[in-house]
C-alpha cells in the first residue's frame, strides 16, 4: 500500500507552513523531499511520521508502530549507551526476537564494537547512524528521515545512504528530507517545495527536464538573479534560452525553480 | 556590542521578566512579608473569666474564640487543631498555652505575656525548647520535593524536547499515557525516597519527634508530589530550552519559599502579600508536615489543607497531563487512513 498525504495544508498561526501538497510514498521506493530553510520539510515529514499537526488534507499512513522516524535533532539520548537505545525502541516498538536484527544493523553501520558507549561520546556521523538503526530496527513500512546526513562526513554518509537503500530493498517506503541535491538524485522520486509550495515532483531526471529555459556556464557573474557560482565558475539561468545540454542536473532544475518562484512572488515573472 | 546584547534582551521576553519581575517580588517579599515580628497572634480565652481576660490583652492578640465553659483539655485541642496559637485558660489555675510549632508566633507571644495577668502559668505546646529544627525539618520536606519535582523534572522533559526525541515517542505504538507515567514516575520515586531520607535524617540527627500518623503522612506526601511534579511538567511544555525552564520553575520556587510560611509567619506578612500564600502548595504542605509531626494533628485538623492539596493536584496535574499529551499524541484516527 502506498503512504502519502493528499492536499495537506499546515497553519502555524498566521504563517503556512505547507499548502495543498500531495506525496505519494510507494513500498520500496525512496522519495527525496528537498528544499532550502523554511521550505516546509521537517513539517511534511513530521505530517508523515505521524506527529500530531495541525491541519487540513488526508493522511495515508500506516498503523502504528509501522513508522521509522528520525528527527532532524537526531533522537538520541546522550545518556543512554547504544545498546540501551536498541532495547528501549524494543520495549516502546513491543517487539521480539530483535537481537538478531539489531546486531545486523549494528554490524551494517559499524556500530557493533561500540554496544556499551554512550551516544554522547560518538561521533556526529555514528550518532546519525544510530539513529538509522533505530528507526530500522521494527522493520517498518514508512521510514521517515529528516535531514539525517546533515553535518555527516562523506564516507559515514555512504553508510547511511547504504542503510536507506537496504530499507527501500526490504520494502519499506522511504521519505526523507536533505539539502544535498547530489543525495536526491539518488532517490526515486524528488519532491521541491519553496515556502511550502511544491515546485516541481517527479523522478529526479524528470524534474530536471522539465525546467524552463535553458542554463549556461561561463568565467563571469552574469545578473545576480539569475545567476550563481559552481565551484569557480558561474552558471546563468536565460528564461528564453534554448538547451543545448540535455545532462542538466537537479541542482539548476531545483535553483531556477526557486528563482521562478521568487521572481513570481516579486511580481516580475521572467 | 551592547547594540547586540540589548536587542537579544529585548526579543528574550522571558529574561527581561526575570530581570524585572525578581526585583519586584523581591522588593515585595522583603519590604511586606519578610518580618519574624507577629503583630496578629490568634488566641483562644477559656475559662469563667475569659471576658475580663479578653479585656486585658495587648491588641496583638487577636481572638478568634472564647469560651466562658472551656477547659485546659479544650485549650490543648485548639492548639492541636490550629484553631489558635496561643490559649488562655482562666479560672482557679490560670494557665496560657502556646503552640510552639509556629516558632515566631510562640516568640512574639511569649514577649507580649507582660499584657497577661501576672501569676499565670505558662506551657509551651508540642515544641517546648522552641527547636527551629522541630520546625524547620519538616518543612523542608516540602521544600526539596518542589524542588525535585519542579526543576529536575521540568529540565527532564525539556531536555527530550531539545533532543528531538519527545516527537519520537510519538511515532512509537507507546500511548501518550504510556510516556508521561514513564517519564514522571521515576522521579515519582525518587521525590518518595528523598522523603524518607529527610524524614529518617531529622528524627535520627535532628531529635525530631514525628508523633503523628504515618498513613497522613504518606497521603499527604503522595498528593503533594502530584502538585510540585504537576507544576515541573507543566514547566516543560511551556519551555523550548533547559534554560527557559529553569527561570520559570525559579518564579515558581521563590514565592513558595518566602511566602509558604515556612520561613516567614504568614500572620507576620502585610494582607496585601499574604494572600498570595494561600495559593501555594507549599503552605499547606508545611502545615500538614508540622501537624503530622508535631501536633500528633488528626485527620479532622488535616482537612482543609488536605482539601486544597487534593484540588491543586487535580488542577495542575491535569494542566500538566493534557498539556503534555499533546506533544507525545500521535495523529488522531480520523486525520489518518491507514
Amino acid at each position: 500500500m502506498n503512504w502519502g498525504a493528499k492536499d495537506l495544508t499546515v497553519v502555524f498561526g498566521s504563517k503556512v507552513a505547507l499548502s495543498s501538497v500531495d506525496v505519494d510514498c510507494q513500498p520500496g521506493e525512496i522519495l527525496a523531499v528537498v528544499g532550502g530553510d523554511g521550505a516546509g520539510k521537517s513539517t511534511l515529514l513530521k505530517a508523515l511520521a505521524g506527529i500530531d499537526v495541525p491541519h487540513d488534507g488526508t493522511l495515508t499512513l500506516p498503523d502504528s508502530g509501522l513508522t521509522g522516524y528520525v528527527p532532524a535533532e537526531g533522537g538520541i539520548y546522550r545518556d543512554l549507551t547504544i545498546d540501551e537505545h536498541l532495547d528501549f525502541v524494543s520495549t516502546a516498538y513491543r517487539l521480539t526476537d530483535w537481537q538478531a536484527r539489531a546486531s545486523d544493523l549494528l554490524a551494517r553501520t559499524d556500530l557493533a564494537d561500540f554496544g556499551d558507549r554512550l551516544a554522547g561520546k560518538l561521533s556526529g556521523g555514528q550518532r546519525r547512524k544510530l539513529g538509522a538503526a533505530m528507526a530500522l530496527l521494527p522493520r517498518p513500512e514508512l521510514l521517515v528521515l529528516d535531514e539525517v546526513t546533515t553535518g555527516v562526513d562523506p564516507v559515514s554518509r555512504m553508510g547511511l545512504w547504504r542503510l536507506i537503500a537496504g530499507a527501500a530493498a526490504e520494502g519499506a517506503a522511504v521519505v526523507f528530507a536533505t539539502s544535498y541535491l547530489d543525495e536526491a538524485e539518488r532517490a526515486g522520486t524528488v519532491l521541491l517545495l519553496h515556502e511550502g509550495h511544491v515546485l516541481a515532483s517527479g523522478s529526479p531526471t524528470a524534474v530536471a527536464a522539465a525546467m524552463p529555459g535553458a542554463v549556461t556556464e561561463s568565467d563571469r557573474p552574469g545578473a545576480p538573479v539569475r545567476s550563481w557560482r559552481r565551484g569557480r565558475r558561474w552558471r546563468h539561468w536565460d528564461p528564453d534560452g534554448v538547451r543545448t545540454d540535455e545532462r542538466v542536473s537537479l541542482e539548476d532544475a531545483a535553483i531556477v525553480a526557486e528563482l521562478v518562484a521568487e521572481l513570481v512572488a516579486g511580481g516580475s515573472p521572467s | 556590542m551592547i547594540l547586540k546584547e540589548f536587542r537579544q534582551m529585548r526579543r528574550d521576553r522571558r529574561t527581561v521578566a526575570l530581570m524585572v519581575g525578581l526585583p519586584i517580588m523581591m522588593l515585595i517579599i522583603f519590604g511586606y512579608a519578610a518580618r519574624f515580628d507577629v503583630t496578629e497572634i490568634e488566641t483562644a480565652v477559656l475559662g469563667p473569666g475569659a471576658d475580663a481576660a479578653v479585656a486585658q490583652l495587648d491588641d496583638a492578640f487577636t481572638v478568634v474564640h472564647q469560651d466562658n465553659t472551656g477547659t485546659a483539655e479544650d485549650a490543648r485541642t485548639l492548639l492541636a487543631d490550629s484553631e489558635a496559637a496561643v490559649a488562655i485558660v482562666t479560672g482557679a489555675d490560670p494557665k496560657v498555652y502556646v503552640d510552639g510549632t509556629e516558632l515566631f508566633v510562640a516568640q512574639s507571644a511569649l514577649r507580649r505575656a507582660e499584657s497577661l495577668p501576672t501569676g499565670v502559668q505558662g506551657e509551651i505546646l508540642f515544641n517546648p525548647e522552641l527547636s527551629t529544627a522541630n520546625v524547620m525539618v519538616p518543612s523542608l520536606i516540602g521544600l526539596i520535593l518542589l524542588f525535585i519535582g519542579t526543576v529536575i523534572t521540568s529540565l527532564g522533559v525539556v531536555r527530550e524536547r531539545e533532543q528531538g526525541t519527545l516527537e519520537q515517542l510519538a511515532v512509537t505504538p507507546l500511548r501518550p499515557v504510556d510516556v508521561i507515567v514513564g517519564k514522571i514516575a521515576p522521579y515519582f520515586a525518587v521525590a518518595l525516597i528523598d522523603m524518607i531520607i529527610i524524614t529518617l535524617a531529622g528524627i535520627l540527627i535532628f531529635d525530631v519527634p514525628f508523633r503523628g500518623s504515618l498513613f497522613l503522612f504518606a497521603v499527604f506526601g503522595f498528593i503533594y508530589l502530584f502538585v510540585v511534579l504537576g507544576f515541573g511538567v507543566l514547566i516543560s511544555t511551556v519551555s523550548r530550552s533547559q534554560g527557559e525552564a529553569i527561570q520559570l520553575a525559579i518564579m515558581v520556587l521563590l514565592p513558595q519559599i518566602m511566602l509558604s510560611g515556612m520561613i516567614f509567619p504568614l500572620k507576620s506578612m502585610a494582607a496585601g502579600v499574604r494572600w498570595i500564600g494561600y495559593f501555594l502548595p507549599l503552605t499547606y504542605f508545611v502545615q500538614a508536615m508540622r501537624g503530622i509531626f508535631l501536633k500528633a494533628s488528626s485527620f479532622g485538623a488535616l482537612l482543609t489543607p488536605l482539601i486544597i492539596l487534593t484540588v491543586m493536584a487535580v488542577v495542575v496535574f491535569g494542566l500538566a497531563v493534557w498539556r503534555f499529551r499533546r506533544d507525545v499524541a500521535p495523529q488522531t484516527a480520523e486525520a489518518v487512513a491507514s
